[in-house]
């Protein structure tokens, strides 16, 4: 058994061999696994808000989907994995709260998702599959050597894709 | 608009939002002790400004389930209130409001589904509460707040954070958490978050006078 490292909110780890990266209690938030199949290094990065150019505090690059992403394809290029190689997998970006579903600040979920999918089709990284959207948290655990990552939700049986 | 940073905020500030908390947390527990018509204890509110990761350790971990009551806040002041309780002191809460009807005790509360009416009762705890608090900040700064109405999740820690984390996130890379703890017959350990837009915090700290 590997370790299992944690990815905190606004926060990105890598991994490879037999260790795994994990985020817990993800809400609006949307967790993107990228890994590279054959070299069997991957990472996990945990953003929290779609766009930095939309917001002039920037600084904290894992905070957005558009940074985060560009940044976790360098560290995993860095550890060793193929750029062209690479493919990913999204989960979270839930509607945690029911009021103003018509507020741009409330739909933060959606816009996530939205967001990391633009920014990974940019990339020409593909989505092999997502679990995104609905009204729970999750929390992941992605294997960047199998390529599984495991969704759980309160309530609700374990599900890997 | 001025550009706060929340780095450079005062400790003269924190203590003004420690009062405001001291405030808010008497006046929730003596409508908390009016409601459930047993003495409630409360301690002194600690004020802390976090990082996001360090968030979910502080309320308990990340996968700790909890109830939350979120609303928005408008008027004077616009942003939005959360108020949070791990899941078994929510139905503690909950079943005593009704007196004992839901039969829970501390070992089971943690596996307890909640119903409509325990949702319901949740509800209206929190909102004696954010209420409460929103009183002291209103009575404090003599501005007017309106809160929305309440709602109610129940889920993982780090997932209901997120959503004020996420409106935190805009402007900066931490966040202001009031803990309270209450205790009547057991302790509950209930965690407050006030997020205005930035806007607001200056008038807030105007009419309080630090700024």
């Amino acid at each position: 058994m590997g370790e299992v490292i944690k990815v905190g909110m606004a926060d990105l780890k890598t991994c490879g061999g037999e260790d795994a990266v994990t985020t817990i209690g993800l809400g609006s938030c949307v967790g993107i696994a990228i890994r590279d199949p054959i070299a069997k290094i991957g990472g996990l990065a945990h953003i929290m808000l779609p766009d930095s150019t939309e917001i002039r505090n920037n600084s904290n690059r894992p905070k957005f989907a558009d940074t985060g992403i560009e940044d976790l394809v360098t560290e995993i290029v860095k550890k060793g994995a193929n750029r062209f190689r690479l493919v990913a997998k999204i989960a979270g970006g839930a509607q945690m709260f029911a009021i103003n579903a018509s507020n741009a600040t409330m739909r933060v979920g959606e816009r996530n998702v939205q967001a990391s999918k633009k920014k990974l089709s940019e990339l020409k990284i593909p989505i092999l599959a997502e679990d995104t959207g609905k009204t729970y948290g999750r929390t992941v655990v992605f294997y960047p050597k199998s390529g599984d990552f495991i969704i759980r939700a309160i309530g609700m049986p374990e599900k890997v894709i | 608009m001025k550009d706060i940073n929340m780095h450079d905020i005062s400790s003269q500030y924190y203590d003004v939002l420690k009062e405001l908390g001291n405030i808010g947390a008497g006046n929730a527990t003596t409508a908390l002790a009016q409601m459930l018509d047993a003495r409630v204890d409360m301690s002194v509110p600690k004020v802390s400004l976090l990082e996001f990761k360090d968030l979910g350790e502080v309320v308990g971990g990340e996968e700790q389930i909890m109830a939350s009551i979120y609303l928005r806040v408008e008027g004077d002041v616009e942003g939005s209130i959360m108020f949070m309780l791990p899941k078994p002191a929510a139905v503690h809460l909950a079943n005593k409001l009704m007196c004992g009807m839901l039969g829970v005790c501390s070992e089971n509360a943690q596996d307890h589904e909640l119903g409509e009416m325990e949702c319901s009762a949740i509800m209206e705890i929190g909102n004696i509460i954010t209420g409460a608090y929103l009183n002291a900040l209103s009575g404090l700064t003599n501005m007017k707040i309106y809160p929305s109405v309440p709602n109610l999740g129940i889920d993982m820690a780090g997932a209901l954070l997120s959503v004020p984390a996420i409106e935190f996130g805009i402007y900066g890379d931490h966040i202001l958490l009031i803990q309270t703890k209450f205790s009547d017959d057991i302790d509950l350990d209930g965690f407050f978050l006030l997020i205005p837009d930035m806007e607001s915090y200056e008038k807030i700290l105007t009419s309080l006078g630090v700024m």
